[in-house]
C-alpha cells in the first residue's frame, strides 16, 4: 500500500461509528475476544468479524493469538502518524510565517 | 481473560526498509541514539546477555534542567532471544524514576515481517507490562502533556520517518 491508500484505509475505518465503538472497547480494555467483542454490540457474529477485518486491514487493529483464542489488540500507530504527520505539516506552515514575518520587518520595500 | 492480556500492549508500524536496516535501527546504539527518546541501547545480543540504555549528553542536561537526576543506564534488561532480523525478546526495567524501577522488569518482543511484494516489512513490539501499571502508562504516552514522550507509538512513527526519510519528525 502507498501511503496515501493507508490513509484513506485509516480515514475509511474510522467512518463507521460500529468501528469507533470497538476501537473505544479495546481502549478500555485491550486484548479481547470476538466473544467478548461481539456481547458488547447487538449484531450478528459476522457482522462484527466483517467490521474487526476493516479495522485490522486498516492497521488500527492487531490480533495475536494466546494458546486457543485470538485477541484483538488495538494499535494506536497509524493514528500517531497521521498525527504528526499534520502536526509537522502546522509546525512547518507557522516557522514560514515567522520567517516571512522576520523578512517583512527587517526588509521593508 | 487473564490478567497477562489486560496488561500487554501490542503496536505495529510499516516501514518501508529492508529486515536488516530494521534490526539495525533497534539494536545498533548508534542507531538508537537517532529517534525516539533517543540513548545508545547496548545489546549483547545473545541469550542471557544484557541490554543497557545510556543516555546521551544532551538528554542528560535537558532532565537536570527539568530538576530530574538521570542515572547512568536509563533501562535495563536481559535479551531472552535474537533470531536477526527477524526477533528479538528481552526483559526490560525502567530506571528514569525509582517508582518505575521499583516495578520491576517488563517483557519486549520485537518482530519484522517482510510483507508480499517486497520493499516493506512490519514491525510489531508487544510489551507484557503485568505489574507494571505506571511503565505501561509511561509507554502508552499518557504522560505526554508532562514532557515524558509519546510512548511506544510515538517512538515507531519516528523511527518510520527515521527510516524512510533519513530524518525524524522533531529533526
Amino acid at each position: 500500500m502507498t501511503d496515501d491508500e493507508e490513509l484513506h484505509s485509516v480515514f475509511r475505518a474510522l467512518a463507521d461509528p460500529t468501528r469507533r465503538f470497538l476501537l473505544d472497547l479495546l481502549f478500555a480494555r485491550d486484548g479481547r475476544t470476538l466473544t467478548e467483542l461481539e456481547s458488547e454490540l447487538s449484531m450478528t457474529r459476522f457482522g462484527v468479524m466483517k467490521h474487526l477485518k476493516v479495522l485490522e486491514e486498516a492497521g488500527l487493529v492487531v490480533t495475536r493469538r494466546s494458546g486457543r483464542e485470538k485477541l484483538h489488540f488495538l494499535n494506536p500507530v497509524p493514528i500517531r502518524l497521521i498525527h504528526d504527520r499534520w502536526i509537522d505539516k502546522y509546525t512547518e506552515r507557522r516557522i514560514t510565517t515567522l520567517i516571512d514575518l522576520k523578512n517583512e520587518l527587517e526588509n521593508p520595500s | 481473560m487473564t490478567t497477562a492480556t489486560k496488561t500487554t500492549q501490542v503496536y505495529r508500524v510499516y516501514i518501508k526498509a529492508t529486515p536488516e536496516a530494521i534490526w539495525q535501527a533497534l539494536t545498533d546504539p548508534e542507531w538508537t541514539n537517532r529517534y525516539g527518546y533517543t540513548g545508545y541501547a547496548h545489546y549483547d545480543l545473545r541469550p542471557g546477555g544484557a541490554l543497557q540504555v545510556v543516555p546521551n549528553a544532551e538528554f542528560k542536561a535537558q532532565a537536570v534542567q527539568h530538576g530530574v537526576p538521570v542515572p547512568d543506564v536509563v533501562v535495563d534488561g536481559e535479551v531472552i532471544e535474537a533470531d536477526p532480523p527477524r526477533k528479538l525478546v528481552t526483559t526490560w526495567r525502567m530506571l528514569m524514576d525509582p517508582a518505575l524501577a521499583e516495578e520491576g522488569f517488563t517483557r519486549i518482543t520485537y518482530e519484522i515481517e517482510p510483507q508480499q511484494g517486497g520493499g516493506s516489512c512490519s514491525l510489531t513490539l508487544v510489551h507484557e507490562l503485568d505489574g507494571a501499571p505506571g511503565v505501561a502508562s509511561l509507554v502508552a504516552g499518557e504522560h505526554e502533556e508532562q514532557g515524558a514522550g509519546g510512548g511506544h507509538a510515538w517512538v515507531l512513527s519516528d523511527l518510520k520517518s527515521l527510516l524512510e526519510t533519513g530524518s525524524t519528525l522533531a529533526g
